[in-house]
């Protein structure tokens, strides 16, 4: 990243203020029609009206069930198969065949099934999600275990950890922490794109991207990029968080790793 | 007590056009309670398999290796090791990385970080004992590596090229700090180098390997009084003669 970032922090919010001053150009007096496009002022006058109402809260609520089901249905799968399949070269031979068949698989063509075997459920969206994020989750956390440096696992056999689960426990995952804590931050960003389409099919009567359909039914478009713009800030603070999470943690003991 | 036997290893691997490399052949030797034994040679002459095969981290195809009276099979709580590259845990800091063993043997943690802490001391890294190994220089990390296997107090201490990577000064450096280290606390140590300076300097004994296959040539004693002096007459006298058997009768046949 570049190195006085604090000071050339106006930049951004100069570009955030043009874009916003030409959109309202744009939308009030070349478009002027808020149904293709409409002005910043009409959203935060819609903005203002469903904080009123007090659904966006229950919305974001249900949104963030659906997401954490799918998540840590997510991370309780991916990671033991990635560790198992990092760890056993048999036990990856015999799996990774059917993973390479199910990943190129989109999330959302799963979106029938998730209905037959969930029904219109939190789950069947969760379920959804899921797929999205597994992957990512499983695919890091396999390549975090095989890229275990061979002298640390040597290293602590000739200190008398000897047994594999203590080997994993202490050598193996500890070193494939950053890659599996990359992994959840990918996933975390796919499970969220997902979000939308899972809850598309009318799993509940609250969520942002339940909602984003309804409005878009009523033609109330100001509504719909309402919705919009908090699925995009959440999506940014889930980053965010994580981002600082990952560098507190691991920041300092892998700088200068490299060198 | 820390009397090693070697009783005629052999190992082995097969090559990719299905021919055997002969990697050690034949290889028989003892080292004594309290010796420091340099083996030397140059690189591919099997030297590092030779201490995996001792430390139990590889299993020889024929041969014995005994450790006081008991043939070691696998990694053993009495035989400790020194990597040639950089072993410690990243994600651990100093005190923690001398504590793993102790760890491992389930010992409390007062317990462990006090004995923990002698060792720090014992390679004067006490100010470093809550930094990460990424936060140390090359030799800081192998004083860590050392004090990091003598926690589990081994009777037989293993060095694969520990200073390999290291500068010339910070390699001296750490060559004397290891001779005081073996004086306080009298282990048998096996050290591997391609450095004859190394050999000389260090050992009681220097083992010439030959390489491909890994024979041992010659085994000569060094008698110069300790401390030694790199710069001294005797000393150049035994490096000319360990040069002399590697030049002439110990290279590739």
């Amino acid at each position: 990243m570049v190195q006085n970032k604090g000071k050339d922090r106006w930049l951004g919010v100069l570009a955030l203020v043009i874009a916003l001053v030409a959109w309202q150009i744009i939308a009030a007096y070349i478009i002027r029609y808020p149904f293709i496009l409409p002005a910043p002022t009409d959203v935060a006058t819609a903005f203002i009206s469903l904080l009123k109402s007090g659904k966006i809260l229950l919305d974001i609520e249900a949104s963030l069930v659906h997401f954490a089901i799918g998540l840590l249905a997510a991370l309780l799968i991916g990671i033991p198969l990635g560790i198992l399949m990092g760890w056993n070269r048999r036990f990856d031979a015999f799996i990774d065949p059917l993973i390479e068949l199910l990943r190129p698989i989109p999330p959302l063509a799963w979106i029938p099934f998730a209905i037959i075997w969930f029904g219109l459920t939190a789950w069947s969206a969760g379920f959804v999600i899921f797929i999205g994020a597994v992957f990512p989750i499983i695919l890091n956390t396999y390549s975090g275990f095989r890229g275990v440096p061979r002298v640390f696992v040597e290293a602590a056999r000739m200190l008398g950890c000897t047994r594999s689960r203590d080997l994993i426990r202490y050598i193996a995952f500890p070193a494939a922490l950053p890659s599996v804590a990359a992994g959840i931050r990918i996933a975390t960003g796919v499970g969220w794109m997902c979000l939308v389409a899972a809850e598309l099919f009318g799993v509940s009567n609250y969520g942002l991207g339940q909602k984003l359909w309804f409005y878009y039914n009523l033609h109330q478009m100001d509504a719909v990029v309402v919705y919009m713009i908090i699925l995009g800030l959440i999506g940014l603070a889930f980053d965010m968080i994580f981002r600082y999470w990952i560098d507190r943690h691991f920041l300092k003991w892998r700088t200068g790793e490299v060198a | 007590m820390g009397n090693l036997e070697i009783r005629d290893l052999n190992q082995s691997f097969s090559k990719e056009d299905g021919s055997r490399l002969v990697v050690l052949d034949h290889v028989t030797f003892d080292v004594k309670d309290k010796e420091f034994v340099c083996i030397l040679g140059s690189s591919g002459c099997g030297k590092t398999t030779l201490l995996r095969l001792i430390a139990g981290l590889d299993t020889a195809q024929t041969g014995l290796i005994i450790l006081d009276g008991e043939e070691m099979k696998g990694a053993n709580p009495k035989v400790g090791m020194v990597f040639q590259e950089y072993s410690l845990f990243p994600w651990r800091t100093v005190i923690d990385n001398i504590a793993f063993g102790l760890e491992m043997q389930g010992m409390r943690t007062e317990e462990r970080y006090r004995i923990a802490e002698r060792y720090l001391h014992l390679v004067n890294l006490t100010p470093f004992r809550d930094s990460f190994p990424s936060e140390l220089s090359g030799g800081m990390r192998q004083r860590v590596a050392v004090a990091r296997a003598l926690a589990l107090d081994p009777v037989l201490l293993l060095m694969d090229e520990p200073f390999g990577a290291l500068d010339a000064q910070t390699r001296n450096m750490l060559q004397k700090e290891l001779l005081d280290i073996r004086e306080e606390t009298k282990k048998t140590i096996i050290f591997i180098t391609h450095s004859v300076d190394e050999a000389v300097f260090l050992s009681d004994r220097i083992i010439v390997l030959t390489p491909r296959p890994g024979r041992i040539c010659r085994t000569l004693d060094v008698d110069l009084p300790r401390p030694r002096d790199r710069t001294s007459v005797e000393f150049a006298q035994v490096r000319r003669t360990v040069l002399d058997l590697i030049n002439q009768n110990c290279s590739i046949q």
